[in-house]
């Protein structure tokens, strides 16, 4: 390879629990606000737990025909949002993606609801026609990325990545592999995540939610000693990478760089993370950025409020930065566990705090356990200007994935 | 259920369904023109009627269903 292009983020968009713009987003994390509810509904299908992060359903009708709505889930909707809201962030015009080829990466590993809809319909009336014109479209893992691609008019790569809850986090890595190498100049990555009740009710069944149903709010506390499981939530985050020479030359606004990707495979457990895979990960993405551990200002940590994820992330961050004092913390105490998605919205969330100045309060955190308590990790907002932060994102089957992004 | 009576139901429902006014739906007007159907959206046409009148159309017949009109009579015979 004889040059590597930098790699920069020119433009973000976001539809989450914390809000439906950037503004918004920033807010409720400064304010350390929780996006968790308690949902009757889960609780009258038999779930254990009834929490879960609330997401608004966007009003798409006089925005996109039907004969473009009919073919999207709920989280290519929520996708729609974040991607329109990225390139108007990015200026990003109509006529720039008719003459230049735009890639399209995108984070998404189910589509539950509409996979159940087709399946009532074809025992019901024993008549696959009648399951519709959209579900099909709406079935498939790649239904993000094929309606993107369709709306947008993209013509670059188009490819879902499907990497449980690192699918979003993996989809920035592999955007930013794909600038760095010369093969796009641009590309739309991100991650999208399901809410309704189908696209969780398996994973509820196995134990994994916090049943902590009577405070919804204190449901979800990622490294606290009392944590008792994660709480599913969902939406979709865009971020717009571009080389940096594109971002220079059209005059664009730049965020930051993405300075390094890690992964690995932890060759493990299905469910159960270990140390030694998310520890590779991280010193990857550090030696892949070229940076010293010490300029590190912030870390995004993965945590989702499970007993065995919380302490080997803590372990494995543990093994990496040793007793240096970094703040650690897991936004997922406000928005729960967005999943395919998470990895696209933790960058964001982490590029709200770097650009405010602030690190939002690891809510709920209020006793550390034997390995938590070994990190940095502030239960209130801290004010502090930093310029790099790190970004883990992990995931069932054991695929990890570390994001290093440079202000710039 | 009186003809004009099941009139009234198909054109509220194609109006809804396919996002036009049910002043542009005319007896003798296209159907794949007015409700801007192709090979797929033709799916829905299908689902639509079995949803609310409990007439299936068969693919072979639908294509050769053209007007309002046309439609009308088709389900009119088989509810």
């Amino acid at each position: 390879m004889d040059k590597v292009n930098r790699v920069v983020i020119t433009g973000m968009g976001i539809w989450s629990c914390l809000g439906y713009s950037l503004d918004e987003v920033r807010d409720s994390l400064f304010e350390g606000k929780s996006g968790i509810i308690f949902d009757p509904v889960r609780k009258e299908m038999g779930f254990r737990s009834a929490l879960t992060g609330y997401v608004k359903q966007p009003q798409l009708k006089g925005e996109l025909p039907r004969s473009v709505r009919v073919f999207m889930p709920e989280q290519a909707q929520y996708a729609y949002c974040a991607t329109r809201d990225a390139l108007a962030d990015a200026g990003i015009t109509e006529e720039y993606i008719a003459n230049h080829e735009v890639g399209l990466l995108y984070g998404n590993d189910s589509s539950a609801l509409p996979v159940v809809q087709a399946v009532d319909t074809m025992r019901a009336k024993k008549d696959t026609t009648l399951c519709g014109s959209g579900a099909i479209f709406q079935s498939m893992n790649s239904t993000v990325t094929m309606n993107l691609d369709c709306i947008f008019k993209l013509k670059g790569i188009n490819l879902t990545i499907s990497g449980a809850c690192a699918s979003g986090s993996h989809a920035i890595g592999l955007g930013a592999l794909l600038i760095q190498n010369g093969l796009q100049e641009m590309v739309v990555c991100g991650g999208a995540q399901e809410v309704n009740p189908f696209a969780v009710g398996s994973f509820d069944g196995i134990s994994a939610f916090s049943t902590r149903e009577d405070d919804p709010t204190k449901a979800s506390r990622p490294f606290d000693r009392d944590r008792d499981g994660l709480v599913p939530s969902g939406g979709a985050a865009t971020v717009i990478l571009e080389s940096y020479e594109s971002a220079v030359r059209r005059g664009a606004k730049i965020y930051g760089e993405v300075l390094g990707y890690g992964f690995s495979g932890n060759g493990d457990h299905i469910s159960s993370p270990n140390v030694d895979g998310p520890k590779r990960s991280l010193e990857m993405a550090i030696r892949r950025a070229g940076i010293s551990i010490d300029e590190i200002g912030y870390i995004n940590a993965h945590a989702t409020s499970t007993h065995v994820g919380d302490t080997n992330e803590a372990k494995a961050i543990y093994a990496v930065i040793g007793d240096r004092k970094i703040e650690v913390t897991s936004t997922k105490s406000q928005t729960g566990h967005e999943m395919w998605m998470a990895g696209a919205s933790e960058v964001i969330y982490s590029m709200l705090m770097m650009k405010g100045g602030f690190i939002a309060p690891n809510i709920n955190f209020c006793n550390p356990d034997e390995d938590s308590a070994k990190l940095l990790i502030p239960s209130q907002r801290v004010m502090k200007n930093f310029d790099v932060f790190l970004s883990n994102s992990f995931g069932f089957g054991g695929t990890n994935s570390t994001l290093i992004v440079k202000n710039l | 259920m009186e003809r004009s009576e099941l009139v009234k139901m198909i054109n509220s429902a194609l109006a809804e369904e396919f996002e036009i006014e049910e002043s542009e739906i005319t007896p003798s007007g296209s159907i794949k023109d007015t409700l801007e159907l192709d090979s797929l959206s033709l799916v829905d046409l299908i689902a639509l009627m079995e949803q609310k009148t409990g007439v299936k159309i068969p693919g072979s017949d639908v294509t050769k269903i053209l007007t309002f009109d046309a439609l009308y009579d088709y389900i009119a015979e088989r509810m």
